[in-house]
């Protein structure tokens, strides 16, 4: 056998109190793909950018090829064949591609010579790994997809002989995450070695060879990809056998409480990220919009917060609501009856310096019952506040504590402690377990069927099938700002879904009808 | 107006637009790397004072450049320092930087010369005096015609008159100045150094990951703007006065500033930008100029606050949009 | 957990960052040839302890009050607002207006159309850049300064063009008329037997500017668009998400901090010079940001640093008269202090911040 291409042995890494890594080992043959699955906050990017230069290991090696290596920062990851694609791309968007993959590894001090080399050399590479881009295209101008292909070169650009992806397929439309997928195995194919940072279990068992799962910092398993299942890796990411089933009664829908037509919505760069869809919620349901991050989700639930404007109509309870200017604000939206759990809520939901008393009121601020005369009832927002977190059992229950100081489980009690005791008709809720660990998560999914079983309407989108799954009464399927399908969350599968979202409308191979497949476990085992 | 009276005012331009030219370029450095530098004036005065005070002692106005420019540089490091190494607020490190400089200066001047924050005058060669090109008609001319320049050139042919005039006499850092302009240029947008640096102030993480250092990259723009606002001040107070007074940057590295902005951080647009406000300030010390010229009485403060007004409109987007370096102002915090 | 308590960011940093300060200060004077000690004994004498000195004192630090609240108040909202001279210059303008062209009865009724105007002006100088900010997004920083300058051109022209009465020569307006003369601390304080604040020029503006503490005290900790100027500055996005108009916020703050930097020059003009004149701000703009920075741009730490910049100001007047050092050893002081407390924090916080977890681990 020959030696690893990587290998590491026994790295630890703390981050204060945190222990992020501990007593990591493990081994990774040349020519394979590897997966590395965890929990988001399991330690795989800590890792990685330790294998990267990035950070400083506390305890541990690294062997590249055999040797022992020591990497310090970047340059030393780069000369030991090491190519890093990160979950957000690290390329300046003014220049050109060409700039962008001399960038650092430039061949001397003259750029002509140094850019008519890399025309050469990339014309080169996008013959042998099918990995076509225009050289002398600007960064912005191109899709997100190709803007990933130039990290792929940059790294090939530089001899990398170890590629690692962190959470490539995020940001792809499933079109283009099997375009990467064809790049890679092309790759490994000319013997690169690929290690593939993931969450999810689907691209692990169908592209990997061996799979490692992290859980809470340590290394719990690797095995080779064909000996395991989904289930058994979803066991041994979190742990325990979960069957997060959410306790739920049939819903019983009843009048229509919002009724969208034709919306669209364009973002600030111009680009039109809704493109006119109808959609109506009822009170008693929860309706959850499936999709791959990026297809107009996160714009829809925008303009019905009120920070970002639409056009099309919009009723609420039967009253048109203005998707423009002053009327359409946050705080006109709450006035109608809206609340809203926003997808990022350490960027929207709170405010991280401001003490938790504080931001249980934040939005709602100018409610009459929070007022005393012209200040604002300090003393009475404080004593609500301890008891709100009492009852959504935040821990540690201190309003003063400033709400960068609570683990995001807590963060999201706080937000949804505020917004579900407004009692809304209507509520909006985004991500709703994003980073949020598995005891929480339990408890706020029952808070949101709770809220449904008082008869309220709920529109919930989530990148986790999973969760719209076990959630959702209804799922509806959004794909390039458009919605493809719709189905009784009761009566689909992950496999159908996963084609509406991939924006194929015909899913009678797939589809069942009588309750799902082996797949549609409602288990919550990814991304907790 | 005639044509002699135009070459003047544009000659007192060209020697106007001088230490703008060098404190532009200097800001240029700093901001392509994504180090917001609103302490030009304040390194411009440091270099004005310590090359006055150091000419006046040597002599020499070369050394005294030197001292200037380790002055600016200093100051440049304790930026440096703030908005690199320590992450600090740019711009509060910058009003920091120009405090400093405007009491450091008149402080030392009391204590070394009790002059009242002032050096004492500087002569001969503790002054950039000006050079004389080949062919033209200048002091040497004079003298040996035993009459007045003026009266020379007045008599000379158009085309003598502007190279005499306009092109020649000089002192040895005005040709310095036009030159780093095409200096510049060459180095951000045909070296690697360059190229590094621009991308540095657009996207730092891209830098770092691709091995580069981001601190020394921004110590490298940092200390080259620290040299050429050293170079801007030397020839405040030894080439186009003689002599320390004291904040005789007098808000030029406000204008500079200003047309930087104005340039949208491009060498060759600055030297347009800082020839035209260099226009401006020849224009305030003449009034009626224009007077003549369009026959209205223009307010001298509306030419002195014109740039202000000019870089405003600019910012404002209402005539084409200035965007800045996409990094400006953001210190670099290594995370993933 | 927070890194450091809290009481050890508020008042240890500070008073470390000063110290620092205070130490290359004294670095300097040593360089110059004079002897630190004996400087601070005869700036604290100076400054101190004599009535006389306290007035000149609390003089300057009515004006670092008004210039530290505007700064603060617009550092609430994450907005640098570089621009306190030239608002104050124009707050000038709109005090002198105010004296000069209405008949008033009494002090007491002067004081107050004179801070309406002079707030007016301020905030008007404020307005443009704050629009230009929110609509256009142009950098406060860069056309606050700019505005500066702009400002000090328009003084400049109305001075001398407009307000300079027939026949005299310096830059200045008329003399206001003996209504609105403010009663200075010698009036109000010196009884037969003992007259105190002698020729001092602390009026009774001081007590305007500890009101105005009161006040941004309450609008910025106990009222809702406090609330909504706090949540913008600490994230805009959330912002949003709670329906609070970025533009509103950004315009509102500026105001607000115009104004305050405009009430300044009721101070000056109406309160010292009596008369419009072209320097009467002195750069007490910009020392707004130091005691911002130094008062954690709290009402209460503006106060205490605004007294403090006060008796550095008189103290420094103090050692230009006696000794060879020249005023502007205060700017020194003053830029050291901005350097330390604003652009060096983080030198400061990090090795205290490393302490304090070193200190609570080994407790635990």
């Amino acid at each position: 056998m020959t030696a690893p291409a990587i290998e590491l042995k026994g790295i630890s890494k703390a981050f204060g109190p945190v222990q992020a890594n501990k007593d990591i080992s493990i081994s990774v043959q040349p020519g394979t793909i590897h997966g590395i699955i965890g929990e988001n906050g399991a330690g795989k990017s800590t890792l990685m950018s330790i294998l990267y230069g990035f950070y400083k290991a506390d305890a541990g090696e690294i062997f590249i090829k055999g040797q022992k290596t020591l990497i310090p920062d970047s340059q030393a990851a780069i000369r030991a064949g090491i190519g890093m694609v990160f979950q957000h791309f690290k390329l300046v968007e003014n220049f050109t591609v060409l700039e962008n993959i001399i960038l650092g590894a430039e061949h001397g001090a003259m750029l002509n010579s140094s850019l008519s080399n890399a025309r050469k050399e990339l014309k080169h590479l996008a013959e042998e790994y099918g990995l076509n881009v225009d050289p002398d295209e600007v960064i912005e101008n191109l899709s997100v997809g190709h803007q990933q292909r130039v990290e792929i070169l940059k790294a090939l650009y530089r001899k990398a002989e170890i590629l690692i992806l962190d959470e490539p397929t995020g940001v792809l439309t499933p079109a283009e995450a099997d375009q990467l997928f064809r790049i890679l195995d092309r790759l490994r194919e000319e013997g690169k070695t690929i290690i593939l940072i993931t969450h999810k279990l689907r691209e692990i068992m169908e592209f990997t060879d061996t799979v490692s799962v992290m859980r809470r910092g340590e290394m719990t398993a690797t095995v080779k990809t064909s000996e395991t299942s989904p289930e058994h890796l979803a066991e041994l990411m979190v742990g325990r056998k979960v069957l997060l089933r959410v306790d739920k009664k049939p819903a019983e829908p009843s009048e229509t409480v919002l009724d969208i037509k034709g919306l669209r919505v364009v973002d600030e760069a111009g680009v039109e990220r809704v493109k006119g869809i109808d959609l109506t919620v009822r009170a008693g349901e929860i309706v959850g919009i499936a999709g791959v991050a990026g297809n107009g989700q996160s714009e829809l639930l925008e303009v019905l917060g009120g920070f970002a404007d639409g056009t099309g109509e919009i009723t609420m309870n039967g009253t048109a609501l203005p998707l423009t200017g002053h009327g359409a604000d946050g705080q006109a939206r709450r006035a109608a009856g809206i609340s809203h759990v926003p997808e990022d809520r350490q960027r929207e939901g709170l405010i991280m310096e401001f003490a938790a008393w504080e931001n249980t009121v934040f939005g709602y601020h100018h409610s009459p019952e929070i007022q005393n005369g012209i200040l604002m009832d300090n003393n009475g927002i404080y004593t609500e506040a301890e008891a709100k977190m009492q009852r959504f059992d935040v821990r540690p229950p201190d309003p003063k504590l400033a709400a960068k100081n609570f683990s995001g489980g807590n963060q999201q009690k706080i937000v949804l402690a505020r917004e579900i005791e407004r009692n809304p008709d209507l509520l909006l809720i985004g991500q709703p377990t994003r980073g949020v660990d598995i005891g929480a998560i339990e408890f706020i999914h029952q808070q949101v069927v709770n809220l449904r079983d008082q008869g309220k309407a709920i529109l919930l989108v989530s990148v986790e099938l999973e969760e719209i799954l076990s959630l959702a009464d209804r799922v509806v399927v959004m794909f390039d700002g458009h919605i493809t399908g719709e189905r009784v969350a009761s009566q689909t599968n992950e496999k159908e879904l996963g084609l509406l979202m991939a924006g194929i409308t015909d899913t009678s191979a797939v589809a069942n009808g009588n309750g799902g497949n082996e797949n549609s476990t409602q288990e919550v085992h990814a991304d907790g | 107006m005639d044509f002699l009276t135009l070459l003047q005012v544009l000659d007192t331009s060209v020697r106007l637009a001088t230490p703008l030219l060098l404190a532009c370029l200097a800001g240029l450095y700093s901001e392509r790397s994504g180090v917001v530098d609103i302490g030009l004036e304040g390194k411009m005065l440091a270099a004005a004072f310590f090359s006055a005070a150091v000419a006046f002692y040597s002599g020499n106005a070369w050394v005294g450049l030197l001292a200037g420019v380790g002055a600016s540089v200093a100051l440049a490091v304790v930026h440096g320092l703030a908005s690199i190494t320590f992450r600090g607020n740019q711009l509060i490190s910058g009003v920091a930087i120009n405090f400093l400089a405007a009491g450091m200066t008149v402080l030392v001047a009391q204590s070394w010369f009790r002059q009242g924050g002032r050096t004492p005058p500087l002569e001969g060669d503790a002054r950039f005096n000006p050079i004389e090109l080949p062919f033209a008609i200048g002091p040497t001319d004079a003298a040996a015609a035993d009459r007045p320049l003026s009266q020379l050139i007045a008599e000379a042919g158009p085309l003598q008159q502007f190279y005499s005039e306009l092109i020649s006499g000089h002192s040895s850092l005005v040709y310095l100045a036009l030159l780093t302009v095409p200096f510049t240029w060459w180095l951000l947008f045909r070296t690697r150094f360059g190229l590094r640096l621009r991308a540095v102030g657009e996207n730092p993480a891209a830098v770092d990951t691709a091995g580069v250092s981001v601190v020394w990259l921004r110590y490298a723009a940092v200390l080259l703007c620290g040299v050429l606002c050293g170079v801007a001040g030397a020839y405040l107070s030894s080439a186009l006065q003689a002599g320390f007074v004291k904040d005789m940057t007098a808000g030029r590295g406000f204008i500079a500033l200003a047309a930087l902005i104005f340039a949208k951080w491009r060498p060759v647009y600055a030297l347009w930008a800082c020839l035209l406000f260099g226009l401006f300030q020849a224009l305030e010390l003449r009034p009626d100029i224009i007077e003549n010229v369009i026959g209205l009485k223009v307010q001298v403060q509306l030419l002195g606050a014109l740039p202000y007004i000019l870089t405003v409109v600019i910012l404002a987007g209402f005539v084409g949009k200035a965007i800045p370096p996409k990094a400006s102002a953001e210190p670099y915090i290594k995370e993933r | 957990m927070d890194k450091m308590p809290k009481w050890a960011d508020i008042v240890l940093i500070p008073l470390i960052s000063l110290f620092l300060a205070a130490f290359f200060s004294a670095l300097v004077i040593l360089a110059i040839g004079e002897n630190p000690i004996a400087a601070l004994k005869l700036m604290v004498d100076g400054a101190l302890m004599r009535s006389a000195g306290w007035g000149y004192t609390l003089y300057y630090a009515t004006n670092f009050i008004f210039t530290g609240l505007a700064v603060s108040v617009a550092f609430h909202a994450r907005l640098f607002n570089i621009g306190g001279e030239g608002q104050a210059m124009l707050g000038g303008l709109g005090v002198a207006l105010a004296c000069l062209y209405i008949d008033w009865p009494h002090w007491s009724l002067a004081i107050l159309g004179a801070s309406v105007g002079a707030a007016c002006f301020g905030a008007l100088w404020a307005l443009i850049p704050a629009y230009l900010q929110a609509k256009r997004g142009s950098h406060i920083v860069i056309t606050t300064i700019m505005f500066n300058f702009i400002a000090a051109a328009i003084l400049n022209y109305v001075l001398v063009e407009l307000l300079r009465p027939v026949g005299a020569m310096d830059p200045a307006s008329a003399k206001f008329p003996e209504a609105v003369h403010l009663p200075t601390f010698q009036d109000m304080f010196s009884t037969e037997g003992s007259k105190l604040f002698r020729g001092a020029p602390a009026n009774v503006t001081f007590f305007l500017a500890l009101l105005a503490c009161l006040v941004v005290w309450v609008l910025i900790w106990k009222t809702r668009l406090g609330y909504e100027i706090r949540a913008f500055g600490e994230s805009e996005t959330a912002a949003k998400y709670a329906g609070i108009s970025p533009v509103r916020i950004t315009v509102i703050a500026m105001l607000i901090s115009g104004a305050l930097a405009g009430m300044m020059s009721v101070n000056t003009t109406m309160g010292e010079s009596e008369r419009l004149i072209l320097n009467s701000t002195e750069g007490a703009g910009f020392i707004g940001i130091a005691v911002a920075l130094m008062g954690r741009n709290h009402p209460f730490g503006v106060l205490l640093a605004a007294i403090l910049f006060g008796f550095l100001y008189q103290g420094g007047a103090e050692l230009a008269l006696w000794t060879s050092i020249p005023r502007e050893l205060i700017v020194v002081i003053q830029a050291l202090v901005i350097l330390f407390t604003g652009a060096l924090d983080n030198m400061v916080r990090e090795p205290l911040e490393k302490l304090f977890i070193a200190m609570r681990r080994r407790n635990a």
